[in-house]
């Protein structure tokens, strides 16, 4: 009973919002119109919608896949500090590292789907009726690292609240160890993501051991953006109080994260550059284009420049401390970070073919259309799931106990 | 689109069109073909009833009779071919055999479907070497007596070097100063696309040959990441037959029509060489560059081949020890 009480007044409070927030939800409703359409346009006429062909067979859906994988395995940025050093200001709110995992992962649920070519097939690799290639193909690691992890999440997220909400007390011996599980379990999620790619070996852009720890670095300094994002804007808008000392410790988590991403990106490099052999030339089509074709090149050295300049500026604490400069960094180490990983790494891994030729991918709008759909489904959920938890945390909804005797 | 079309292409309607589409017997086989194992795991009946379906479906679209076999591997035979391209002339015959003899997509003016070829023939230019450069290099300054420390210019492609120049059009083959290189599906003995797929939707048949089934192919497109070969192709749009290009002498795992967002590639022509017949690609080719045969056989041509010539397999050093080999005399 009070269960499904809990789920009422939180979904109650979360769509209720002043007229900041009605925009923030229509405008995303906009993207999320085009997403039905062009979601109908493929699955009706086929992925030939997009921008992809047999050269280039994947693109924006996978690099975007990737992305949120980190986005949603650096959720342990926030609960590493919160249970393992016992960091009070962040304890308070780490169940919203928890929901932005949860977003996370729906939103590279939607961009799997988008990928793969038979959506309504879906069913093929459920266990039991379906055939499930495990061990074998590292796909299927990811679909239970991922399943588990949002269902980690979920249910962390949601007991927390929950005991909040009847002020009930937490079971140490059901939540803690869920907790150390989830943290172990964000890193496996990227590190098989990673896996996924990696393991490649007829890819040279992507044949690397480096990818791994590479990959979970850089999702440490993305994620922690996103949250610094999320933390400030949160303080802003609602009664929620989040201290700076919650925000100056992701902060520091992102430096350091963004200082490591750098430097393997550097060893790449040079470990590709210095001997040049045919391996390297995904990466140099990328850093300088190739045999005339140089549509990566600009998206590279952007990402470098806002990195490098994000990684500097940073290192200076007055900075870090300067919330309304805090927030303009993160927003673009969140780009950066995207560039980096999504239209650097993804998108040159597939140029040259492996029989050696050129191809230049350019995504179709239909394509676009879906993509930015599916980041406002996400966003969209976790403003919800957000304002829901702030007014948990605040006290704002809580249980009644005088009503619960009331009911039948 | 009309009705019909747009019932298959959202199978998963497949419930709806059974309680609405007045031709019923038609949205039971969507349904039904919908909701098929995998072709491995079904018993005898089930694939002769999966098989009557897709007869059926296919008859009715192309207006002709199609035949869907499921001739299982033969006892005693590895299927295996082998290349000489010292021979070949880069003509394409047994591209445009191939394609004919396997249903791939044509070209469709209107764009909804995209051209597919399994076999892509790569030209080689011979190279030469430059005169006037043979003392350039980087790096390169006037009167520095150190030499070039970090490359010669006058050097060009020489050998099998893998460009992808495969779209070269000449008036008459072959070209001079090039020679031809052919590129399939190699029917891996360790093949890296068969590991990857997350629905063992391709796999190795006991003749050797890497197989699709296109039912169970969920077009996550893993498989083409992982093809060294470049071999595999997808279907991005719904595949486009003229009704009279149609072969329909066809096998369940080979030449069958495909459908949209799913994944094909060269099978040996299962439907041709488990009848004991040769590929259509080797019956094709005008110079005998290809030959065919059990690789179990030490009588085969095949073997003879292995036994006789300078044989070298592609990518040698990613270990997927391909059952396509190419030669020289
Ligand atoms: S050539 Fe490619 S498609 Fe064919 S078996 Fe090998 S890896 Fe698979
Ligand atoms: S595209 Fe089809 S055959 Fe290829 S890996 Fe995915 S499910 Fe398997």
């Amino acid at each position: 009973m009070k269960k499904i009480m809990f789920a009422r007044d939180f979904l109650m409070y979360s769509v209720k919002g002043g007229v900041k927030f009605y925009v923030w939800l229509l405008f995303l409703g906009f993207f999320i119109m085009l997403w039905g359409f062009g979601n109908f346009q493929q699955l009706t006429k086929g992925m030939i919608v997009t921008g992809l062909n047999d050269q280039t067979t994947w693109g924006l859906y996978v690099a975007n896949f990737v992305f949120l994988v980190g986005v949603a395995a650096s959720a342990v940025t926030v609960v590493f500090p919160s249970y393992i050093y016992n960091y009070k200001p962040l304890k308070d709110v780490a169940v919203i590292g928890e929901l932005v995992a949860i977003a996370a992962i729906i939103m590279s649920t939607l961009f799997i789907t988008n990928h793969i070519g038979r959506p309504d097939r879906a069913w093929h690799f459920s266990p039991g009726i379906g055939i499930f290639n495990w061990p074998d193909a590292i796909l299927t690691w990811d679909m239970i690292v991922l399943n588990v992890y949002l269902v980690l999440n979920f249910i962390c997220a949601f007991y927390f609240l929950y005991k909040k909400y009847s002020r009930g007390k937490i079971n140490k011996w059901f939540y803690m160890p869920l907790i150390y599980i989830s943290i172990f379990w964000a890193v496996s999620i990227h590190t098989v993501t990673a896996f996924m790619l990696n393991t490649m070996a007829t890819r040279p852009m992507w044949f690397h051991s480096i990818v791994p720890i590479k990959f979970i670095a850089s999702a440490f300094a993305a994620g922690p953006a996103f949250i610094i994002l999320a933390f400030i804007i949160i303080r802003k808008n609602t009664k929620l109080i989040i201290s700076d000392a919650a925000i100056n410790k992701m902060s520091e988590i992102m430096t350091y994260a963004l200082g490591i991403t750098l430097f393997l990106s550097f060893s790449e490099i040079v470990t590709e550059l210095y001997p040049g052999t045919e391996h390297s030339y995904s990466l140099k089509y990328l850093m300088f284009g190739m045999h005339g074709l140089t549509q990566l090149v600009p998206w590279f050295w952007a990402s470098v420049i806002i990195n490098v300049t994000a990684f500097i500026v940073l290192l200076i604490p007055a900075a870090r401390k300067n919330y309304a400069l805090l927030f303009y960094l993160s927003a673009l180490i969140f780009a950066g970070i995207w560039i980096e990983k999504g239209i650097g790494f993804i998108l040159s891994g597939m140029v040259p073919t492996p029989i050696g030729e050129f191809v230049e991918y350019t995504p179709s709008i239909i394509e676009i259309f879906n993509c930015l759909g599916n980041w406002a489904i996400g966003l969209f959920i976790f403003t919800l799931l957000v304002k829901g938890a702030a007014g948990v945390l605040t006290g704002e909804i809580k249980h009644d106990a005088l009503n619960v005797s009331n009911q039948p | 689109m009309d009705r019909r079309e747009f019932m298959k292409s959202i199978g998963i309607t497949g419930a709806a069109a059974l309680l609405s589409n007045p031709d019923e017997l038609e949205a039971k086989t969507t349904w039904a073909e919908h909701f098929q194992k995998a072709f491995r795991l079904m018993t005898d009946d089930e694939k002769d009833q999966a098989i009557k379906r897709l007869e059926e479906r296919y008859s009715e679209e192309h207006g002709r009779e199609v035949k869907v076999g499921k001739e299982p591997a033969m006892d005693g035979v590895l299927f295996g071919q082998a290349l000489n391209i010292q021979k070949c002339i880069g003509c394409r015959r047994c591209v445009h055999s191939c394609v004919k003899e396997n249903n791939q997509s044509r070209h469709d003016p209107q764009g909804n479907a995209t051209e597919i070829e399994w076999i892509r023939v790569v030209k080689m230019e011979k190279g030469n070497f430059s005169a006037e450069d043979r003392d350039h290099g980087h790096p390169f300054k006037k009167g520095e007596e150190y030499g070039i420390s970090e490359g010669g210019h006058a050097h060009n492609n020489v050998g099998v070097v893998l460009e992808g120049e495969h779209y070269y059009e000449p008036k008459k083959v072959p070209e001079k100063d090039s020679f031809y290189f052919p590129i399939q599906c190699h029917q891996c003995e360790n093949p890296p696309c068969v590991k990857v797929c997350p629905v063992k939707a391709t796999y190795r048949e006991a003749d050797g040959v890497v197989v699709i089934d296109y039912n169970w192919c969920i077009g996550c497109r893993m498989c083409m990441g992982a093809c060294p070969y470049w071999a595999r192709r997808f279907n991005w749009g719904e595949p486009n037959i003229p009704k009279d290009d149609l072969n329909t002498d066809t096998h369940y795992l080979g030449n069958r029509p495909r459908m949209k967002g799913v994944v094909e590639k060269c099978h040996f022509c299962l439907q041709r060489t488990r009848k004991g017949r040769y590929p259509a690609c080797v019956e094709a080719c005008p110079v005998g560059a290809r030959k065919f045969g059990n690789l179990l056989d030490p009588e085969s041509e095949v073997r003879k081949v292995l036994e006789r010539k300078r044989v070298f397999r592609l990518k040698a050093d990613l270990n997927t020890f391909p059952k396509f080999f190419y030669y020289m005399d």
